[in-house]
């Protein structure tokens, strides 16, 4: 990148940007994919076909495999491009926030509800 | 001539669509934030729109990064929902507006906001919840969404919203027809999905927000995108199409109800109802 002013750092935060649309094209492609049940059905039944078929790269492939959304976002995805991947799995955003903030999912319930004390 | 007789703000997470599904409206996770509804909806059984003008950001259901429009406003017979991947039911479809649509399109740009025009244009939560919430089971207006960027950034300035909700309120004021316009704000208030910060919510914040949307609605807009984003998380964002929804009242308004809970979903959720004063 070509740029010489500093990015505004925002702790915890990574704004989807230029340079994350960039990086993280393919992953957001195959979850945008994911509309689809059929896209759905197709990526469970043959994970590393559908990764290929979008051309994911290691970093992306491994974050796919670790189902890990830290990882996921570190490569590129974007949160509601991502929010389609969780859902194959069930998973909710409370699920999505435990796992990246590290503490269970009672625990991240709790902090929401503390916010509104 | 055409009338704006008010605005509705409200968030829009997909969980709404799912406890309404579930009929949870009254389940005590989910009371405090149904209960806002029904002022609002005896305001509109009073008032009878005919046409909601909605403000909303699209999550990657008819847009993907492949072209991502700043500003992308309707100009379908009808608009679809379709499935977005996460389980929530797919609701049918509503009726748009073509003269409305086209008015608005033709004024915009005549006011130099440089728009993408959609004649099939998916409609997804953030635009169904909404119409859910005001209008259970059906949804007698006619619509037409306008779709603000905040996927990718840069998003467009909480000032430039509130400016374009402007331009909407002066188009439907000039536009020659016998209709009343109701229109509809989506999204917010603070709430993070992603990131270690995730969780993260500013009630401090939403509520000075709240206040001031409607007495000093230039308030909100001397904020950057990223102060905003470091104030109220990275889908609180959002919040600006509240401004563009209240810009579209161009004068003095009146706040006849307002809401506000924590949390619904990972969301500080808020409703307001503003009628010119």
């Amino acid at each position: 990148m070509n740029t010489t002013r500093q990015k505004r750092e925002i702790p915890g935060t990574v704004p989807f940007d230029g340079t994350q649309a960039r990086k993280g094209y393919a992953l957001n492609k195959m979850c945008f994919s994911f509309n689809s049940a059929a896209n759905r059905e197709e990526f469970l039944r043959d994970e590393d076909a559908y990764c290929a078929q979008y051309g994911l790269n290691e970093e992306q492939r491994e974050a796919i495999r670790n189902r890990n959304v830290l990882q996921l976002i570190a490569a590129g995805g974007n949160a509601y491009y991502l929010a389609k991947f969780a859902g194959i799995f069930g998973l909710d955003m409370q699920d999505i926030g435990a796992q990246q903030t590290g503490v269970s999912k009672d625990e991240f319930r709790a902090k929401l509800v503390k916010a509104g004390e | 001539m055409a009338k704006i007789i008010g605005a509705v703000t409200t968030s829009h997470v997909p969980a709404i669509g799912g406890a309404i599904h579930r009929k949870k409206q009254q389940d005590p996770y989910w009371k405090p934030f149904f209960d806002g509804f029904p002022p609002v909806r005896d305001w509109l059984a009073k008032v009878k729109p005919d046409i909601a003008i909605v403000f909303y950001n699209d999550h990657g259901l008819n847009f993907f990064l492949d072209k991502m429009p700043t500003f992308a406003v309707g100009a379908a017979p009808e608009y679809q929902n379709a499935d977005e991947g996460w389980g929530i039911p797919t609701l049918p479809p509503y009726k748009g507006d073509l003269d409305l649509s086209w008015h608005l399109i033709e004024s915009l740009v005549g006011e130099e906001f440089d728009l993408t025009t959609c004649q099939e244009m998916l409609v997804d939560h953030a635009f169904t919840v909404p119409l859910e919430l005001l209008w259970p089971g059906s949804c007698p207006v006619r619509t037409v969404p306008i779709c603000i960027n905040t996927v990718q950034f840069p998003l467009p300035s909480a000032a430039r919203c509130y400016k374009l909700g402007q331009a909407v309120g002066r188009a439907v004021e000039a536009w020659d027809a016998d209709a009343r316009v109701v229109v509809l704000g989506t999204g917010g208030l603070s709430h993070q999905l992603d990131g270690q910060r995730a969780g993260f919510i500013n009630k401090e914040f939403d509520q000075m927000f709240m206040e001031k949307l409607a007495s000093d609605p230039l308030w909100a807009t001397r904020y950057s995108i990223l102060d905003l984003v470091e104030l109220t998380g990275t889908q609180g964002v959002e919040l600006v199409m509240w401004l563009a929804a209240r810009g579209a009242l161009l004068g003095d308004v009146t706040t006849l109800h307002s809401n506000y809970h924590i949390p619904i979903s990972n969301t500080a959720s808020g409703l307001m109802l503003m009628e010119n004063a």
